[in-house]
C-alpha cells in the first residue's frame, strides 16, 4: 500500500482520490459503509484528509477503527471565522498495522454547534474533546465529563475562537 | 465531612461520589512528587486510591493562541517552552511540519545531525525522568549521577545554540547555525562513557530491593487500556506495543539508522523503567552512528527566502542583507493547506498540526503532547492500590506539566 501513498502526488478533490487511491483501507471501508457520508476526500503533501458529513463522524470513526486504523491520536478545531461554516474538526488517526495515519474532518455548520462525543469509540479522546469545548466552545453530546480543562471554571468565553480578542482588558 | 473539605472547586465530579468512609485528599499542585503543577484529586477508602481526578491547566499560557499572531520562524523559541525538557526534539517536529508545507527538501547532513540532537534531547529527557522517578521512590542517590550526565548534554547544547534549555535551535530550513569546530569530537568523547554511567544507574537500581518491589507489579497498564486511552512512547511499548515512529514511520532520515525498539509485555512500573532503560543506550548507537557516517554537504537547505543567511554573507552580500531583512520584517508566506507530523519525541509522539491560510503567519498550530494523552490512563492504573503507589505511577509515565497545559 505504502506504494501508492507517494509524496509528490497531490488528488486535491474527491473524485481524484477516489480514482487515485482505490484500495486505500480507509476509504474503501468508509464507502462500503455510507458513500453519502464521504461529501469529500483530499490527498496533499502524503496526507490523506476525508471530510465526514455532520453528524455521522462518530459512525466513521467507528468503521475506520474497525477497518484498522486502531490508535486516536490527535483531535483539534479550527475557527474559520467569519467564514460558514465556522469551525472544523480535525482527527488525526493512526494505524498500527499499516503504519500510517489518516485526518478526518468535518465541518460545523452552526454556530454553537454540538458534536456527537467519540469517547464510546476511544476513552482517550476524553481530554481532547474538553479541549475543544474549553478552548472553542464546541459542545460534544454524550461525553462523560464535559468541563473546562486548561481555563479556569469561572473563565467567560472560549480563547482560541478567532472572535476572542487578544488585547485590553476584560 | 468530605465535601466540606473540598469546597473550593465547584462541582467536581469527585465529591459527589465521596461517601463517609472515603476521605477526598488534594494532591497537589505543590507537591514535589508531581513533577510540576499537577493537582490530584484522591478519594482514598483508608490508604487504598478509589478514585482519582487529575486538575490541570495551572500553566496554561496559550501558547497555541500566541502562535497565530507569530511569524512561522518567530514560533520556534515558542516550541521550546511546551516541553522544556526535550526542547530539540519540539523545535524537530515543528520544523519537518512547516518544511512539509512549504515542501522544502533538507540536505542529508543536516537531517543526520538533527537525528544526533534529537537523541541528544532524549538522552537529556530519559535523564530527568531517571533521576526525578528514582527520587520519588527514595533512591536520592541517582538523582546527583543522571544529573552530571545531563549537565555534560546542557553544555553541548550551550556550545550549539548559546542556552542551555530554550535551544531554538532547530530552525524551519536546518538549524540556526553551523556547529562549533569541536562540536562533533565532544559528543563522540561524551557518548564513549555514557554506556558505562547507564550501568552505573542501573547497578545502583535494578538490584535495588525496595526500588525493585516499589516498581514491580504497580500501575498495570494493559495494552488494550493503553491504545484505548491514546498512550505513546515508552508507556505504549512498556505495555507490549511493539510501535515506535522512529522505526515504523521514519522522518529525518531515520530510516538509515539501525536500532532495536524495546518492549516489554509485563505493562508495569517496572517495565517502564526498563524500557527507557534500554532506550537511552539504543539512543547512544544511534548518536555513533550519525557520527560515523555523517553525509558530505551542508546543514541547511538552500533556501534564501526561508533560511536567514549567513551572519558574514550579511555583512557584504546587497542580496543576503535584502533577504535577511524580508525574513524578518515580513516573514515567508507559506502555501495554503494543512499537515501533521508527528515524531517520536522522549516522552511519547509529539504532533505539531499546522494549518496555514496562505500568510506568512500560521492560521492554527496545535500542538499534540504525549503526557497530556498519557495522563489519562493515571487513574486506570492506580485504582484500587495503595495510596504510594501513585507516586512511583506518576513517576513511570514520566509527564511534563508544561506540555499538558501549553
Amino acid at each position: 500500500m505504502s506504494d501508492s501513498l507517494e509524496q509528490d502526488k497531490n488528488l486535491l478533490d474527491k473524485a481524484a482520490v477516489l480514482e487515485g487511491l482505490p484500495e486505500h483501507p480507509a476509504l474503501k471501508a468508509i464507502l462500503a459503509w455510507s458513500p453519502d457520508a464521504l461529501t469529500d476526500a483530499k490527498f496533499d503533501r502524503g496526507e490523506l484528509t476525508l471530510t465526514i458529513a455532520e453528524g455521522e463522524i462518530r459512525a466513521a470513526l467507528q468503521t475506520v477503527n474497525a477497518a484498522g486504523y486502531n490508535f486516536f491520536e490527535d483531535m483539534t478545531a479550527v475557527d474559520w471565522f467569519p467564514s460558514t461554516p465556522r469551525f472544523q474538526l480535525s482527527y488525526h488517526i493512526l494505524s498500527h498495522s499499516f503504519k500510517e495515519r489518516i485526518r478526518l474532518r468535518v465541518l460545523l455548520q452552526d454556530a454553537e454547534p454540538v458534536v456527537d462525543s467519540i469517547t464510546s469509540v476511544w476513552a482517550g479522546a476524553n481530554y481532547y474533546e474538553r479541549e475543544v469545548f474549553d478552548l472553542f466552545g464546541i459542545r460534544f453530546e454524550g461525553h462523560p465529563n464535559l468541563r473546562r480543562i486548561l481555563m479556569p471554571d469561572e473563565w467567560v468565553g472560549h480563547p482560541l475562537r478567532k472572535d476572542f480578542p487578544v488585547e485590553g482588558y476584560r | 465531612m468530605a465535601e466540606t473539605l473540598y469546597t473550593p472547586i465547584v462541582g467536581a465530579p469527585i465529591a459527589e461520589g465521596a461517601s463517609d468512609q472515603h476521605m477526598v485528599l488534594n494532591m497537589g499542585p505543590q507537591h514535589p512528587a508531581t513533577h510540576g503543577v499537577l493537582r490530584l484529586v484522591l478519594e482514598v477508602d483508608g490508604e487504598i486510591v478509589v478514585r482519582l481526578y487529575p486538575e490541570i491547566g495551572y500553566l496554561h499560557t496559550g501558547i497555541e493562541k500566541t502562535c497565530e499572531a507569530k511569524f512561522y520562524q518567530q514560533v520556534v523559541p515558542m516550541t521550546d517552552r511546551v516541553n522544556y525538557l526535550d526542547p530539540l526534539s519540539n523545535n524537530l517536529c515543528y520544523a519537518l511540519a512547516v518544511e512539509k508545507l512549504l515542501g522544502l527538501e533538507i540536505p542529508a547532513k543536516g537531517q543526520w545531525f538533527r537525528v544526533l540532537l534529537a537523541e541528544l534531547s532524549r538522552l537529556n529527557s530519559h535523564l530527568i525522568w531517571l533521576g526525578t522517578h528514582a527520587m520519588d521512590i527514595g533512591a536520592l542517590t541517582v538523582f546527583l549521577y543522571t544529573f552530571r550526565e545531563r549537565e555534560e548534554i546542557l553544555r553541548l547544547f550551550e556550545a550549539l545554540a548559546g542556552q542551555r534549555m530554550m535551544t531554538s535551535y532547530i530552525r524551519i530550513g536546518g538549524v540556526s547555525m553551523d556547529p562549533p569546530l569541536d562540536f562533533m569530537a565532544r559528543v563522540q568523547a561524551f557518548i564513549l562513557t555514557m554506556p558505562e554511567k547507564i550501568d552505573q544507574y542501573s547497578n545502583l537500581l535494578t538490584g535495588n530491593p525496595i526500588f525493585r518491589n516499589r516498581l514491580k507489579n504497580v500501575g498495570f497498564l494493559s495494552a488494550a487500556d493503553a491504545i484505548a486511552l491514546s498512550v505513546t512512547g515508552p508507556p505504549l511499548r512498556a505495555s507490549g506495543v511493539d510501535f515506535d515512529l522512529r522505526r515504523d514511520m521514519p522522518y529525518s532520515s531515520y530510516e538509515k539508522f539501525q536500532f532495536n525498539v524495546p518492549v516489554s509485555n509485563d505493562c508495569d512500573c517496572w517495565a517502564r523503567y526498563e524500557v527507557r532503560l534500554i532506550e537511552m543506550r539504543e539512543s547512544v548507537k544511534i548518536i555513533q552512528q550519525a557520527l560515523d557516517g555523517m553525509p558530505e554537504g551542508l546543514y541547511s537547505a538552500v533556501a534564501p527566502k526561508i533560511v536567514l543567511p549567513d551572519r558574514e554573507k550579511m555583512k557584504t552580500q546587497m542580496e543576503a542583507l535584502i533577504h535577511h531583512f524580508k525574513i524578518v520584517t515580513e516573514g515567508f508566506a507559506v502555501p495554503a493547506g494543512e499537515v501533521y507530523q508527528g515524531i517520536e519525541a522522549g516522552h511519547g509522539t509529539t504532533g505539531y498540526y499546522v494549518v496555514s491560510d496562505g500568510t506568512a503567519k500560521p492560521y492554527r498550530v496545535h500542538m499534540r503532547y504525549p503526557s497530556f494523552a498519557t495522563l489519562q490512563s493515571l487513574e486506570t492504573m492506580c485504582k484500587g492500590r495503595m495510596l504510594a503507589d501513585v507516586v512511583a505511577v506518576i513517576g513511570s509515565i514520566d509527564i511534563v506539566l508544561g506540555e499538558i497545559d501549553r
